[in-house]
């Protein structure tokens, strides 16, 4: 059964991985997971080319649902979105959550089979639909 | 008003210089209510259009815009990048390659609407908005653009920001300078000083 994706996108390449860090331990391997953060120097900040790429990564045909921390971050992420294949772009959301929160629980929900609105829903009420 | 190679050329670096120049202000600005970063994100944008010059200024002036655009959108790495390439991507989408100031005055008016469905912001907010706004009354109304764009700079000063970075500082936003609208003000400074053979 094909799981929606996470993507996890921080002004801070540590932050971002830390989360994915805690998402495997958590929730395990089973489903789509990529990260970024950083600018496209290296230094804090968000680069739409690396969340195009983490988006990739990610891929599933059941969606990808995007945690991002501030403002620049969720900018940056709906920019990638836009710029994505027209069939693809319907299939991403952005989530308006904690970071690392919303990434577990996002996480949580996907591992069951959820579907994108589902996981996106669980990532921004803290809590299992 | 034809806008031709050369003048697209003029305009890459009079407006890469001018950021450049005034990258340490636009930083020090967004030290004092942002994250510290908007002069280096904004140099590192424009002198990787600069780096470009030569495939742009091959381009009609729309597609020149467009591709301008798209390297702010992914070069500059803060939220300035999809803000100001927004702006030039519908500058680009909604000029004609011989445009009047009628023309100017309304493809300034689409890319403003597009600036503002990206940064989910209005007037008023202490930003980039506060001086793009003013300008395109400005180009429409046929008063004079770089005292409007002045003007509409200082104007933020006052203001609380609610909306970017310096909206977490609430009322601690008032009293300094947006550095978003400070640098739109400073490239329409630089793009009039092109277009009226300043430079």
């Amino acid at each position: 059964m094909s799981k929606v994706g996470i993507v996890i996108v921080s002004h801070s390449a540590k932050v971002a991985e830390g989360a994915a860090d805690m998402v495997r331990q958590m929730v395990g391997t089973e489903i789509p997971l990529a990260w970024c953060g950083g600018n496209p120097e290296g230094g804090l900040g968000t680069n739409v080319e690396a969340i195009m790429k983490a988006i990739d990564k990610a891929w599933s045909d059941k969606g990808v649902a995007i945690l991002v921390d501030l403002g620049g971050a969720e900018t940056n992420s709906e920019m990638a979105v836009e710029m994505l294949p027209a069939e693809r772009r319907r299939k991403v959301v952005v989530c308006n959550s904690p970071i690392v929160e919303g990434s577990v629980m996002a996480a949580t929900e996907a591992s069951g089979g959820a579907s994108l609105a589902d996981v996106r829903r669980t990532a921004e009420e803290l809590s299992p639909v | 008003m034809t806008i031709d190679s050369t003048v697209i050329r003029k305009l890459v670096k009079a407006t890469a210089e001018r950021i450049v120049a005034h990258a340490d202000e636009l930083t020090a600005l967004d030290q004092a209510i942002g994250d510290g970063d908007h002069g280096i994100n904004m140099k590192r944008g424009f002198e990787a259009i600069l780096a470009d010059v030569d495939k742009i200024s091959a381009l009609p002036l729309p597609q020149a815009l467009q591709a301008a655009g798209t390297i702010l959108v992914m070069r500059v790495g803060g939220a300035s990048g999809p803000l100001f390439g927004t702006l030039f991507m519908a500058l680009g989408k909604a000029l004609p390659d011989v445009p009047s100031r009628a023309d100017a005055a309304q493809a300034f008016a689409a890319a403003i609407a597009a600036v503002q469905v990206r940064g989910k912001s209005e007037p008023g907010q202490k930003t980039m908005l506060d001086v793009l706004v003013p300008v395109q009354c400005a180009l429409a109304g046929d008063r004079p653009l770089r005292d409007a764009a002045a003007e509409a700079a200082a104007a933020t000063v006052p203001m609380k920001a609610s909306r970017g970075r310096a909206s977490f500082l609430g009322d601690r936003s008032i009293g300094h300078m947006d550095p978003g609208a400070r640098s739109s003000q400073i490239l329409i400074g630089a793009v009039l000083d092109v277009l009226e053979e300043k430079i």
